[in-house]
């Protein structure tokens, strides 16, 4: 009986407040969305930087006859020079860090050069005596490149040591920077939001402000006179929210699935996983944040 | 069953208090009126006894309840015993006789069972139920006033409070509704109604508390709207016509459009002009 009779007046102020209904749900709509894509980008940060830090290792690049920086002489690693790069990964010292370590020389970098930029006219300009023989060295714990670092400071014969990490690094702050905008953008709207559901909750109070007084008058309690009211701007929350829960979808669907995979093989993407474990973020916060306005909004107005 | 103990209260940015040292007890039962001229603290008196209002000083005790101490949130269980009947009816216009009546037990969350046995019995003791299918723009004021009192009845409330509830009728008309709260009345529900009108305050002979400048100025067991043993110019607060030897200012008949009409002539008395 009483639901029944709560969710009529749901229907009804839904019904009379149509037009503000409508733009509650194309705000909520357009905020979550918002939401939703930082959700995602975050996940494809996450994505990526798990593949990545296994993969990542550390480069020692050794001299070539070319080189000038480090403690090169345009003169390229000797034998001996490569021994000692060796024996110090080898060592006590360092060894316990190291998972695996292989040594590339330069015909093999030449071939994986090669190979990574087929079809480039660079591959004509290179030859071979101009790509360093490399140790590259996976550690076990991929944070630990000081070590590497240090251990291989001043040792002649050695141009650089490079961690891969910090090329992703460039590259996870401007998917981080993106994510970051699409919040402060989301927050804005949301705020938008909040304040629309209640203006939206305080006329659908003020245009049933008759029924109101006689519920108060006779004795209705609290709670059964505000819970229309919060429904309402939950429902009309809700739609938005399942309207960006779609949109986050067809994000995953038609641009990451459908465009970007066949567009950049190499990389890895997020799939459809993230999409849905993003849904039940965006409707919680719909529903939140409009229980939370227009339970403020109806309070203020109930306020004996 | 209503007891206040030297209650005061003053609205915020009011100069003077609309209720100040008032004590009175009702007790279950009883019919009692209360009189006095606009802005005497009549209203003020039931919205105190209704919990709409608190009390700046004093106590109201209503049911047994003091009730400074019902919290915010048992307010609504505490007015489900009382019944409220105002001037203006305040009826649901798009909800039908029955249907008004009914709104009240639905919001309390009484069943429909309940509620198809309750709401005919009361239309039949106010007289309206043959017009349980009509809606109140099809109805007199009279009429209307009636389904007021039903929805305020239905529940059978300990107490009935009526504010001005023959304010916008007709002498036969308010002589029916009085009747209705009357039989109400004899049912056991106490009734507190104030009032303007001095013809049925005069008939009904029953207790009248009178209210001037927000104190109790007279309380009778059997009064009248009136007596002598108040003079008359103490207790009426209502202005005095302003006493002027000026003539009064004559209507032109061949206005002046370059007038505005709502500048009041400097010949006015002030009183007038402010």
């Amino acid at each position: 009986m009483r639901l029944g009779f709560i969710l009529r007046e749901v229907a009804t102020g839904l019904s009379r407040n149509a037009s503000m209904v409508v733009s509650i749900i194309l705000v909520t709509f357009i905020s979550l969305t918002f939401v939703g894509t930082a959700v995602l980008l975050q996940a494809q940060i996450q994505q990526m930087r798990s593949y990545w830090f296994d993969r990542a290792q550390v480069a020692v690049y050794l001299c070539t006859d070319y080189s000038t920086l480090g403690g090169c002489d345009q003169q390229a690693a000797t034998a001996d020079q490569i021994e000692t790069v060796e024996s110090q990964l080898n060592s006590p010292a360092l060894s316990p860090y190291i998972q695996r370590y292989e040594f590339e020389d330069r015909e093999m970098a030449y071939a994986n050069f090669q190979e990574q930029f087929a079809g480039s006219a660079v591959v004509d300009l290179v030859s071979p005596e101009f790509l360093p023989e490399t140790f590259w060295v996976s550690l076990v714990d991929p944070t630990q490149t000081d070590l590497i670092f240090e251990a291989m400071a001043g040792i002649s014969g050695v141009e650089s040591v490079v961690d891969q990490r910090s090329y992703l690094d460039q590259i996870f702050a401007l998917l981080n920077a993106g994510s970051l905008t699409a919040m402060a953008v989301a927050g804005l709207m949301l705020v938008a939001a909040a304040l629309l559901i209640s203006t939206t909750i305080r006329l659908s109070a003020f245009s049933r402000r008759r029924e109101l007084g006689i519920m108060r008058l006779v004795g209705a309690s609290n709670r059964f006179i505000q819970t229309p009211f919060i429904l309402e701007g939950i429902v009309a929350a809700l739609a938005g929210a399942v309207l960006a829960s779609g949109a986050v979808w067809a994000i995953v669907h038609y641009f990451v699935r459908g465009y970007l995979v066949e567009a950049l093989p190499t990389t890895v993407f997020i799939g459809y996983d993230q999409a849905y474990q993003a849904m039940p973020v965006l409707i919680g916060t719909g529903v939140v944040l409009a229980a939370l306005a227009s339970w403020a909004s109806i309070s203020r107005y109930l306020r004996v | 069953m209503i007891l206040f103990d030297q209650v005061s209260k003053v609205y915020r940015g009011a100069a003077r208090p609309a209720l100040s040292n008032v004590s009175l007890d009702v007790q279950p039962g009883e019919f009692v009126f209360i009189v006095g001229s606009s802005g005497s603290g009549k209203s003020s008196l039931l919205r105190l006894v209704l919990k709409e209002e608190r009390p700046n000083s004093g106590s109201v005790h209503v049911l047994g309840q003091d009730l400074r101490r019902i919290p915010a949130r048992k307010v609504p269980i505490f007015r489900r015993s009382l019944g409220v009947v105002f001037q203006d009816f305040r009826l649901l216009p798009q909800k039908t006789v029955f249907d008004n009546v009914a709104f009240t037990l639905q919001v309390i969350g009484k069943s429909q069972g309940y509620i198809h046995e309750a709401v005919p019995d009361v239309l039949q003791t106010v007289g309206l139920a043959a017009k349980a299918d009509s809606y109140p723009h099809e109805l007199s004021g009279g009429e209307q006033q009636r389904v007021a009192i039903a929805r305020a009845a239905v529940n059978k409330p300990a107490i009935m409070l009526a504010d001005e509830p023959t304010g916008n009728l007709d002498p036969a008309t308010s002589a029916g509704i009085m009747n209705v709260l009357s039989r109400i009345n004899a049912s056991g529900t106490t009734v507190l109604m104030a009032t303007h009108d001095a013809g049925i305050v005069n008939q009904m002979q029953r207790r009248v508390i009178e209210i001037s400048q927000g104190r109790i100025v007279r309380d009778e067991r059997q009064g009248g709207y009136q007596t002598s043993a108040i003079p008359l110019g103490e207790m009426d607060t209502a202005p005095t016509p302003v006493q002027s030897d000026d003539k009064p200012t004559p209507i032109n008949k061949n206005a002046d459009a370059s007038v505005d009409p709502d500048e009041v002539p400097s010949s006015f008395p002030w009183e007038l002009r402010a």
